[in-house]
């Protein structure tokens, strides 16, 4: 990618912008705007609910905790809606998703220029600033939400359980072979879906706001205007989905046919 | 784009922010929420409970009031049939004095008639007695006589 990204013109911008800060080589290199960005953005979510979680009290709410208490009590419905088990793990999760993904999409509203641009005056070649378009960061947590699915059905289940829904369902014991086919590829699409999804959304929208910013000067505002506030919809809606399919999947591993 | 180690820093990231916000954000959060849903489930609780005692009293207040009226009713009847009764009584009582002021009256008139008689009747037999005296006297001695005269005076007395 590194020779690519000296083509001259509107493909070098275009490959340049969409170029991650990368270390090592191979398997092992690290994407460390992604790790960087997303590593922030995640502290950021966590400072702010800690500051409201530790001053949260019963009586009169302030302004951070009705905010902050808007959002749990969201997260809380939302659980509540599609689990019915007990779980203490599922609503914190679902708001974590829920934030941090926002937070990473909420990256892609920045000016496309602005952070590169800082980023090359302290001589950072490339910077990729909206975690959600490296494959790495949505492939990560749907395959975190994966393990957790995978974990939560051998619980509730037991190896036994899983197995016998791998395999006797839904056509009966005498498909075996095509249940276990179906079953593996119904499992594995969930993490694939989800991550595809969401990089596919945002990495879509970066690339829209890349191509604007190639257009005329007086063109620009006119284009971005609008495509940000769509954005704006699109990328609360993407870290929606995340958590609300992870709240489904969750349940429907807690549930025993 | 491909695929490489970022992957693995990011599932560690997220594990530890899951981890912070399961520990150390939700729990309190959430716990206010629901304290504070009780909260006001109590207060509501409580207020209706205040608006049911003061209905309550209301009602009793009531009841109190109409006693009361009643009872002051029962009075006022009480006292006015009584001060008829006064009324009645001493208009009996009056009749009756005047009846028996009348009697006495009636029975000092009619002794008073029956002296007048007896005096008249005396005057009269002595104006006859002296009458029949004079006219007697000439030709009646007293003393041969004194038994018819005694008997004539008797029988005018």
């Amino acid at each position: 990618m590194a020779t690519e990204a000296h083509a001259e013109g509107a493909t070098g911008y275009i490959i340049h912008h969409l170029t991650s800060l990368t270390v090592g080589e191979g398997f092992w290199a690290l994407n460390l705007d992604t790790l960087f960005f997303s590593a922030v953005l995640g502290g950021l979510f966590v400072w702010f609910f800690k500051m409201a979680a530790d001053k949260a009290t019963a009586g009169v709410p302030g302004l951070v905790q009705n905010f902050v208490e808007m959002l749990i009590e969201f997260v809380d419905t939302q659980v509540k809606d599609s689990f019915h088990g007990k779980n203490k793990l599922i609503a914190p999760l679902a708001l974590t998703i829920f934030c941090w993904v926002f937070l990473w999409n909420f990256m892609d509203l920045f000016p496309v220029d602005i952070l590169p641009l800082i980023g090359s005056l302290m001589g950072i070649e490339y910077l990729r600033v909206v975690p959600s378009t490296d494959l790495n960061a949505t492939f990560a947590m749907s395959i975190s939400v994966f393990c957790l699915i995978i974990f939560y059905s051998i619980k509730v289940k037991g190896p036994w359980g899983f197995a016998k829904e791998l395999m006797f369902q839904p056509f009966g014991p005498w498909l075996l072979p095509f249940n276990l086919l179906l079953k593996l590829v119904e499992e594995i699409a969930k993490p694939i879906s989800l991550a595809l999804r969401l990089f596919g959304n945002l990495y879509a929208g970066e690339l829209i706001f890349i191509l604007i910013a190639l257009l005329p000067c007086y063109l620009q505002p006119v284009l971005s205007f609008p495509w940000a506030i769509f954005h704006i919809l699109i990328i609360t809606l993407q870290a929606f989905i995340f958590m609300v399919l992870t709240i489904v999947y969750l349940s429907m591993a807690h549930e025993d046919h | 784009m491909s695929i490489n180690a970022t992957l693995i820093g990011q599932m560690i990231t997220f594990a530890l922010l899951v981890w912070f916000t399961m520990k150390y954000i939700w729990p309190p959060l959430f716990d206010s929420l629901e304290e504070r849903k009780k909260k006001i489930a109590d207060g509501l609780a409580a207020a209706e409970k205040g608006q049911e005692a003061m209905q309550l009293a209301e009602k009793k207040a009531k009841g109190v009031l109409k006693e009361a009226k009643e009872q002051s009713s029962e009075i006022v009847n009480l006292a006015q049939k009584r001060a008829n009764e006064l009324v009645e009584a001493s208009k009996e009582t009056a009749k009756k004095e005047g009846e028996r002021l009348i009697l006495v009256a009636k029975a000092q008139i009619e002794q008073e008639k029956q002296q007048a008689k007896e005096s008249l009747r005396k005057e009269v037999s002595a104006l006859a007695l002296r009458a029949a005296e004079q006219i007697l006297s000439a030709e009646i001695d007293k003393t041969k006589h004194q038994d018819l005269l005694s008997k004539i005076s008797n029988q005018l007395g």
